[in-house]
């Protein structure tokens, strides 16, 4: 794959942020859906990402692994536009770059994230919760007369069943089990139909049964969306993943099979050691 | 349809907006048709007491709006109800004329006393009413919208915005005191006579502006609670209580948060373009900080995140002080600070909380 055309630092067209039009996602077809390129950023001096590159495949469930502190959240905070990072450039598809575009357009855009702490709206129902992901238009306008259509209304119905929880629509987000609240939130993701769903630590707080279910939605997602999960539970890495990336002090230690990977001396000594 | 909408499931609002339209017809009744010497009978002093409290109900609606709702807590709300009140009062100022104690056809008395030339560019226009009106809403809006767009798209919020807004009706109150801001300075704008050809001290011009009042708190509520029930509420809601989240599906949280700020302003506005004949002066007191964060508490006693917990509020911390004011005006300000320490310990959900809380130790 040839990087020449993306190695624009500035880009004439997108120096006045006024001039800019909205994003055109429709050059995000095949092959490499996510691309990090030599991203650094630093807080206050400490190193939270350093130089990392990793390219994620269209349609791929990857796993990324760290012990705390490698830069997994700062990773996501810089793929979803909350973090600008100090050097390096982030391309969904072929030829958006990420780093120019703001949080709300980056998720109409088509990348969901979940949250490491469950972030549901805990005052209203899970209906409405759903409702609000909608992946519709999001302007003030439109949403002060909006109505859910037949639609919208059986889109609604199957991400509710799709997470089970189609007999409590009614119930209060913030009533919820704290499993519970991390399946409402991937049922939200879910509502954006977005292309890349970000998953932050999705089984934390989960009980067994709960967490085998958990993995069984996130691969039957694969495919269809491509999946990024960062997990510290191994067993369910192990348990979904096909590809996966370690992490280490802000840049890749090493990627491959889980097999390869718990092979790897380097690995072992600094991540999968220190659990034994 | 829509009444359905805005009013099933929502039985306390009901129940209020039931009670402001009883006193809507009670209290002209009792002033205009009572004999005076009938114990019914209710004095022009009541009723521009009620036609007050009206106001400030609605200026308690405009910040639970933006405070209940979209969990943006201003300080300075103070600063539209007087930039509204400001509007309505060049305008009744201009119509006193010749009446004045100069006078002189077009200038008003302090500009006389200053020795003015002539009129300053930013009073004209302001004989018109329908033009007062319109910059009561349009001048209030429009500083709501400048300030709002720096602090949202920077991101200010929580207590840090709650200062800057205090900052702001502090700053405008330092202005308007002096004298070449050419609005009155210390003394603001008083000695009205007339409002649409009628006097503002006639007894029908009272009940008109009490029944006006009356109507655009309850225009104010139904507005509120459009949009509180609509998709957009939900939206404020998410945004008050998980911000990021709501970026992260989609949502420009910055401009929500400004149409809702500019709404709210607009509805200040009009509080303070109402007040203003009432009472019959306005002047920089109105841009003081302390007044500002009294209308938060209103909302606060009455019931944050419930529209007509804030009219009950307005009423009831109001009507509080009328009285502590008369019997015992030394300790209204501890009093006032009591409650603020009550209400933050024991009602978290406000005077209206204690009903709710109620009902659902029933279920």
């Amino acid at each position: 794959m040839s990087l020449a055309p993306y190695r624009q630092p500035i880009r004439r067209d997108r120096v006045f942020r006024l001039l800019q039009s909205e994003p055109d996602f429709s050059g995000t077809s095949h092959g490499v859906i996510l691309y990090i390129d030599d991203v650094s950023v630093s807080f206050d001096g400490f190193k939270a990402l350093d130089h990392l590159s990793l390219a994620v495949d269209e349609g791929e469930l990857r796993c990324i692994i760290g012990p705390n502190g490698a830069g997994k959240t700062t990773m996501m905070d810089v793929i979803t536009g909350k973090t600008r990072p100090d050097s390096g450039r982030v391309y969904f598809g072929r030829d958006i770059d990420l780093l120019d575009l703001d949080e709300y357009q980056i998720a109409r855009g088509g990348i969901g994230r979940k949250f490491q702490k469950p972030t549901v709206f805990e005052a209203l129902t899970v209906l409405e919760n759903i409702e609000l992901s909608l992946a519709s238009s999001k302007g003030t306008w439109k949403t002060l007369f909006a109505k859910v259509d037949p639609a919208q209304a059986r889109r609604i119905d199957e991400v509710l069943v799709t997470i089970g929880m189609q007999d409590q629509r009614r119930t209060a987000a913030g009533a919820l089990s704290h499993g519970q609240k991390q399946w409402l939130e991937i049922g939200m993701l879910l509502m954006q139909n977005p292309r890349v769903l970000l998953v932050d630590e999705p089984v934390a707080g989960m009980t067994g049964n709960e967490t085998e279910r958990t993995a069984e939605l996130l691969t039957s997602l694969a495919g269809d969306h491509t999946v990024i999960v960062v997990e510290h539970d191994m067993a369910f890495v192990r348990s979904i993943a096909r590809r996966v990336t370690v992490l280490h002090q802000g840049s890749v230690l090493a990627e491959g099979s889980m097999n390869q990977i718990q092979a790897d001396p380097g690995v072992v000594e600094v991540y999968l050691g220190e659990e034994e | 349809m829509l009444t359905r909408r805005l009013l099933t499931s929502d039985w306390g609002g009901t129940f209020v907006l039931g009670l402001l339209v009883a006193m809507l017809i009670a209290v002209p009744i009792a002033n205009l048709m009572v004999p005076p010497d009938s114990p019914y009978y209710l004095s022009s002093y009541w009723v521009a007491l009620l036609g007050k409290f009206l106001t400030f109900a609605l200026l308690a609606l405009a910040i639970d709006l933006i405070w209940g709702y979209a969990g943006i807590l201003s300080l300075g709300h103070g600063a539209f109800f007087g930039l509204g009140g400001y509007a309505m009062g060049m305008y009744l100022t201009r119509q006193i004329g010749e009446q004045g104690v100069y006078g002189h056809p077009v200038l008003p008395d302090f500009m006389v006393f200053l020795s003015y030339e002539e009129l300053p560019w930013f009073w004209l226009g302001f004989d018109m009413f329908w033009f007062a009106l319109l910059m009561a809403m349009l001048v209030p809006g429009l500083l709501a919208l400048v300030f709002g767009w720096l602090a949202f798209r920077s991101r200010v919020s929580g207590v840090y915005f709650a200062i800057i807004t205090q900052a702001l009706v502090f700053a405008l109150m330092l202005a308007f005191f002096r004298n070449e801001m050419g609005f009155g300075g210390n003394n603001g704008l008083t000695d009205f006579k007339e409002i649409l050809g009628f006097s503002v001290q006639a007894r029908e011009t009272r009940v008109a502006l009490f029944l006006a009042s009356g109507i655009a708190v309850i225009l104010g509520y139904l507005a509120c609670r459009y949009i509180v029930t609509s998709r957009f509420g939900r939206v404020l809601i998410a945004v008050r209580d998980a911000e990021d989240r709501t970026r992260f599906s989609g949502y420009r949280v910055d401009h929500y948060k400004l149409w809702v700020f500019v709404f709210s302003a607009v509805l200040a506005g009009i509080a303070g373009a109402l007040y203003v004949p009432q009472v019959g002066i306005i002047n920089p007191g109105e841009f003081s900080p302390i007044r500002s964060i009294e209308a938060v508490l209103w909302v606060a006693v009455g019931g944050r995140g419930s529209l007509f917990g804030a009219i009950v509020g307005a009423f009831a911390v109001n009507g509080a002080k009328t009285w502590f004011t008369v019997a015992y005006p030394m300790f209204w300000l501890f009093a006032l600070g009591a409650l603020f320490v009550l209400v933050t310990l024991f009602l978290p959900r406000g005077l209206v909380g204690l009903f709710r809380r109620r009902r659902e130790g029933e279920s």
